[in-house]
């Protein structure tokens, strides 16, 4: 799995035995001495966050699934009594639900440090595919998850997105119909997400290996984007690595704990305290944060199938992006105008999530939300289908180091 | 192997594709008999079915008033308009509306085949984006530009007859399929 020259030597009889018929000891050790570039910075901690993250979500899950009732009635009430009356409930639940926020504000930026840095672009682009395979499930999961608590926002977030199979045209309503087990949400549609959202978790777990397992195999991309060319280009993930990504978990989990322990409702809404009630819609629907710049795009347009294809859209084009940079150097370190354009793609996402979470016919700076949104979204589309591919063929990118240690050390490394 | 290989048997290629095929068409019947099971039970199941079709008493319901009933786990709103509603509803010029219907297409037969525009039924939810529209009686400020409905989430107003008038929903409001049982029932659905 680690793709390099094993150094594994196994000391004891017993390992040696087990080394024989089943290597996984020294799969462990291949892994642990894996030559990652010695100029990774920050950026490169979240793989490590991510996995945290994933981890933590499948134990609170689990947890929480022996004492939730996937049931109209009893749901919301369950989720209640977990944070009120099950022992050291109130610290579980806020962890998973604070967790889901927390795991999608590490993959942006994540998937935002793979874009800068070209970590997507050959021989990288199964690691990259992947990721984003790893990025629908998760969103998949999210969806899911967030309609199990029963609550007002659970309910009606439900029923729109459920609602886009609608918009499919001849086949729409049966689809939506079969996806709901019903006519409505209602519970065998509740009870199907359950399972659904208890199954995701391992699937994505699943990936995550494959993912991992491609980029072991093509190597890690570094900040300057060039491969490593001699033993001195590279360190042992451990414990160089181990040790600075242990900081950065640390760094993070301060973040994790102050929502955890003091604004455990600050990313969800309030509406979601309040039952599920399909006779009365809340006065203004809005997903979770971590899906707002989609739900933008989708209100962009006024057509309903468009403004939906768009959405799908949005995410279907990270898939083809390694094709559609055409540049060959990855760093955008060294390509000073595309890094103007990815600088502003990152605040038309910000503006894009921002307006997600307004209504749309209200103002901000004299133009109304939906305008602000149509000119995000065109944004957002042009970087991947035009800027990318003619910054390639255009751009005069800035000289690149000679070797990763020359550009660490300078002078020094001779 | 180099036993085998001495013999140099004749291998009938013809034959061998056929078994490759026939083999492979077999798991596949087989295949998709048994998928087919696990993909339809996530449909609508018999209990579902039968809980799809609800009786409203007419009777009950006063002029103005409009009544909201769960049917298929969506609102239905029965108005019993009053005689200015219906005026304003039978005025308009369709040609011109996102979805052309004229009043009298959006109801259905009495007992008497006759159409009464007395009361319009209709499934309460925005064909936007499945928010409930606002507009019952007495709450005149949330009934829209056009007398009827409103939808609250993204700005959709219906007129007195629930057909789209302005904003982004794209259809008028649903129709159920409901007849008269009687002078004063209405039956809203097939079970």
């Amino acid at each position: 799995m680690s793709g390099h020259p094993s150094t594994y030597e196994p000391k004891y009889a017993v390992t040696k035995w087990l080394d024989k018929r089943l290597p996984i000891v020294r799969m462990g050790a291949d892994f642990m001495t894996y030559p990652s570039p010695r100029n990774l910075n920050y950026w490169w901690t979240f793989g490590g966050i991510l996995t945290l993250c994933l981890m933590t979500q499948i134990i609170t899950g689990i947890i929480l699934a022996m004492h939730y009732v996937p049931h109209v009635d009893m749901a919301f009430d369950s989720v209640q009594r977990i944070k009120r009356d099950v022992p050291f409930g109130w610290l579980i639940q806020p962890m998973h639900a604070v967790g889901a926020s927390m795991f999608f504000f590490a993959v942006y930026i994540h998937m935002f440090r793979g874009l800068y840095y070209g970590s997507y672009k050959a021989p990288r682009e199964m690691v990259w595919i992947f990721g984003c395979v790893i990025y629908l499930l998760m969103m998949a999961t999210g969806f899911l998850g967030y309609t199990l608590p029963w609550g007002q926002m659970s309910f009606w977030g439900a029923t729109v997105i459920t609602g886009f199979f609608g918009a499919i045209p001849v086949v729409g309503e049966s689809v939506q119909q079969w996806l709901l087990g019903g006519f409505a949400v209602d519970n065998p549609t509740l009870n199907r997400f359950f399972a659904l959202h208890y199954l995701l978790p391992f699937v994505i777990a699943a990936i995550v290996g494959l993912h991992v397992w491609a980029m072991h195999h093509a190597g890690q991309n570094n900040p300057i984007g060039i491969e490593p060319k001699s033993k001195k280009d590279t360190l042992a993930f451990h414990p160089y690595y181990t040790v600075k990504d242990g900081f950065a978990v640390g760094v993070f989990l301060l973040v994790f704990a102050f929502f955890v322990f003091y604004q455990p409702d600050a990313l969800g809404h309030a509406d979601n305290y309040i039952q599920a009630d399909p006779m009365a819609t809340p006065e203004h629907i809005v997903p979770e944060w971590y899906f707002l710049p989609f739900y933008a795009i989708l209100r962009a347009v006024p057509d309903k199938l468009l403004g939906i294809l768009l959405m799908v859209g949005a995410i279907a084009v990270l898939f083809i992006l390694p094709w559609l940079d055409t540049s060959k150097v990855r760093s955008m370190r060294f390509r000073p105008i595309t890094r103007m354009w990815f600088i502003l793609f990152v605040i038309a996402c910000f503006i894009l999530g921002w307006c997600g979470a307004e209504a749309p016919d209200d103002t901000a700076f004299g133009l109304k939300f939906v305008w602000w949104s149509r000119f995000a979204t065109i944004y957002y589309f042009a970087f991947f289908l035009i800027i990318l591919p003619i910054m390639g063929l255009v751009e005069k990118p800035d000289e690149l180091p000679e070797s990763i240690t020359k550009s660490v050390l300078g002078g020094a490394a001779e | 192997m180099s036993e085998h290989s001495e013999h140099s048997e004749h291998i009938d290629e013809d034959k061998r594709d056929f078994i490759y095929i026939a083999t492979g068409a077999v798991a596949a019947v087989g295949a998709g008999a048994l998928g087919w099971p696990l993909v339809m039970q996530m449909g609508k199941a018999k209990d579902t079915m039968a809980a799809g079709a609800i009786e409203i008493d007419l009777s009950k319901i006063a002029e103005g008033q409009q009544l909201k009933m769960l049917w298929r786990g969506k609102p239905v709103f029965v108005r019993h308009r009053t005689a200015e509603e219906i005026a304003e509803a039978e005025a308009v010029d369709v040609s011109g509306l996102p979805d052309p219907q004229t009043d009298n297409e959006r109801l259905m037969p009495n007992a008497q085949g006759q159409l009464d525009p007395k009361f319009l039924v209709m499934v309460g939810v925005c064909t936007h984006f499945g928010c409930i529209p606002v507009g019952e009686q007495g709450k005149v400020s949330a009934q829209g530009e056009y007398g009827g409905w409103y939808c609250p989430c993204h700005g959709s107003h219906y007129d007195t007859s629930g057909r789209i008038r302005k904003g982004p929903a794209p259809k008028n409001l649903e129709i159920p399929d409901y007849s008269y049982i009687s002078d004063t029932v209405i039956k809203v659905g097939k079970s």
